[in-house]
């Protein structure tokens, strides 16, 4: 058989279609999660569910603070170094491409500790959210300065030697030229970025932060249903990713064109 | 048009493109620029668009030298800002901005930088789009348009400035041959509303359309004269190089 044949090339897929199938497959999903949960020999427990329901939704609420907070942290910091590696100046360049390189090649789990345990403590900074959004939010923010600087780069030079040619002002060629180009190419892996970050918040649960995770970990201990802890767990960070990806799609659309 | 240019020296680097060359020519309607790749053709228009600034010697265009700002570079000054507004230029790859459509790659400018009004601008796009037959396709992006469509806009956007001169880069190149001639056609037309400097590899286009004539090669503008000239009594060995490489095929 041939591999092309499953390759789609017309975007022509009709709502409907997506939906049937969608539902077709979370089906099969389901069913077979229902099999795994019944050979594990126990039955779902509801009950904890509505027992422990409100340090649920407390961490749940506190995850989406946390991200939302990290999310405008991240760009914001990534813009910054983003500018620094594009910069003149060669020490705003040395200085944001080490700090990439180290925020990118360490893992979170260690850089959380070392910054808690060391650097917090140093500058005794006590409150535990703050510092959980600062560590998030330099972490995130590495990820994103990559994917500014190298949108940047790919709007290439014949666009800005055109701007130029016309004589706009290198403000006037950012706004109206560069921005929008840049808004286009940065959408994907931006929201690509905001998903992981989510996802990442979970990690802040080692150094006691209230959030989604630490929620589950903690229904876990009194009640020792795993399933019933970590299953809500997953459920609820899918429900705040996915929303994610389905605006992008639109945001994508909506920006769509070929070069 | 008059050009006077002295002494014209450019460098990349450690590699010359141009060296001390100079011309002088007077009443002149289209200046075609011809000559080897890499001779110093396109360097030399792009210099006359303030796009490069010169190590030395100086161009004159009409009598006003163009200006040369040794503090800041060319995109940050703003003396070679106010001198490009007054000039038209066009790309070999058209560089139209693809996230606008027809209509707006030409009103753009025209809006912030000419601080025309919207409507101003408008009209006079409209009008531009519509007397070269493009008014169909004013409000599609790049991406729908053809690459002949697309080089008549990016005209279209130069020529909707009202610039002294139009400079025009290999305009051609980059086209599919059944698209050249609707372009070089609209470049004739304009002949008749402004001066035109043009680098062409089209031949038979210069010989009709040129009332003057640049051959450049080895760093230096090596021939300059009328069409006739030129084409039917090359004098140096490098010209008739090129027409035996060239009118070969």
């Amino acid at each position: 058989m041939k591999i092309s044949r499953f390759i789609k090339y017309s975007p022509q897929t009709k709502w409907y279609h997506s939906l049937t199938n969608g539902l077709t497959v979370l089906t099969l999903f389901a069913v077979l999660f229902y099999i795994s949960v019944q050979s594990y020999g126990q039955a779902f427990r509801f009950s904890i569910l509505l027992e422990y329901k409100n340090l649920f939704l407390e961490g749940f609420s506190r995850t989406i603070l946390l991200s939302i907070i990290s999310l405008c942290g991240s760009i914001f910091l990534g813009i910054l170094i983003a500018l620094g590696q594009l910069s003149h100046i060669i020490f705003f360049r040395v200085f944001s491409k080490i700090f990439i390189e180290i925020i990118r090649g360490t893992p979170f789990l260690v850089q959380i500790l070392v910054f808690f345990y060391i650097i917090a403590n140093f500058f005794q900074l006590e409150n535990r959210f703050v510092g959980g959004v600062v560590m998030l939010s330099m972490f995130s923010g590495a990820y994103v300065a990559e994917i500014f600087r190298s949108g940047i780069e790919s709007i290439g030079k014949t666009q800005r030697e055109t701007a130029i040619s016309l004589a706009f002002t290198p403000f006037q060629t950012f706004v109206y030229i560069i921005f929008p180009q840049l808004i286009r190419q940065i959408l994907p892996p931006l929201a690509g970025q905001l998903v992981s970050l989510v996802k990442d918040s979970s990690l802040l649960s080692i150094i006691s932060i209230r959030e989604f995770t630490l929620a589950a970990r903690e229904v876990n201990t009194s009640t020792y249903s795993t399933l019933e802890s970590y299953v809500p767990l997953a459920i609820g960070y899918l429900l705040l990713t996915f929303p994610i990806s389905m605006l992008t799609k639109t945001l994508e659309k909506k920006f769509k064109y070929e070069t | 048009m008059r050009l006077n240019i002295i002494n014209l020296t450019k460098r990349f680097g450690s590699h010359v493109v141009l060296n001390k060359t100079s011309v002088h020519i007077d009443n002149v309607n289209t200046l075609v620029i011809i000559g080897p790749s890499g001779g110093g053709k396109t360097t030399l228009l792009r210099i006359i668009a303030g796009l490069e600034s010169p190590e030395g010697g100086t161009i004159e265009v009409n009598n006003h030298p163009i200006p040369t700002d040794t503090e800041q570079d060319i995109e940050h000054s703003p003396i070679m800002r106010a001198y490009r507004k007054k000039i038209g230029v066009v790309f070999q790859a058209y560089n139209l901005f693809p996230h606008l459509t027809a209509l707006q790659n030409i009103t753009l400018p025209l809006i912030k930088v000419h601080q025309l009004s919207e409507q101003e601008a408008n009209d006079r796009a409209t009008h531009l789009l519509s007397r070269f037959k493009l008014g169909e396709h004013a409000h599609k992006k790049p991406f729908k348009l053809s690459g002949g469509q697309k080089q008549r806009i990016a005209i279209a956007r130069a020529i909707s400035l009202q610039p002294e001169y139009l400079l025009l880069d290999e305009p051609t190149s980059a086209l599919d041959p059944e698209f050249t001639s609707e372009v070089l056609e609209m470049i004739e037309e304009l002949k008749h509303q402004t001066d035109i400097i043009i680098v062409t590899h089209h031949l038979g286009f210069a010989r009709s359309s040129a009332d003057h004539m640049f051959f450049v090669s080895n760093q230096k503008i090596l021939e300059n004269g009328h069409p006739n000239d030129i084409f039917d009594r090359p004098q140096s060995p490098e010209l008739k190089n090129f027409f035996s490489k060239v009118l070969a095929h």
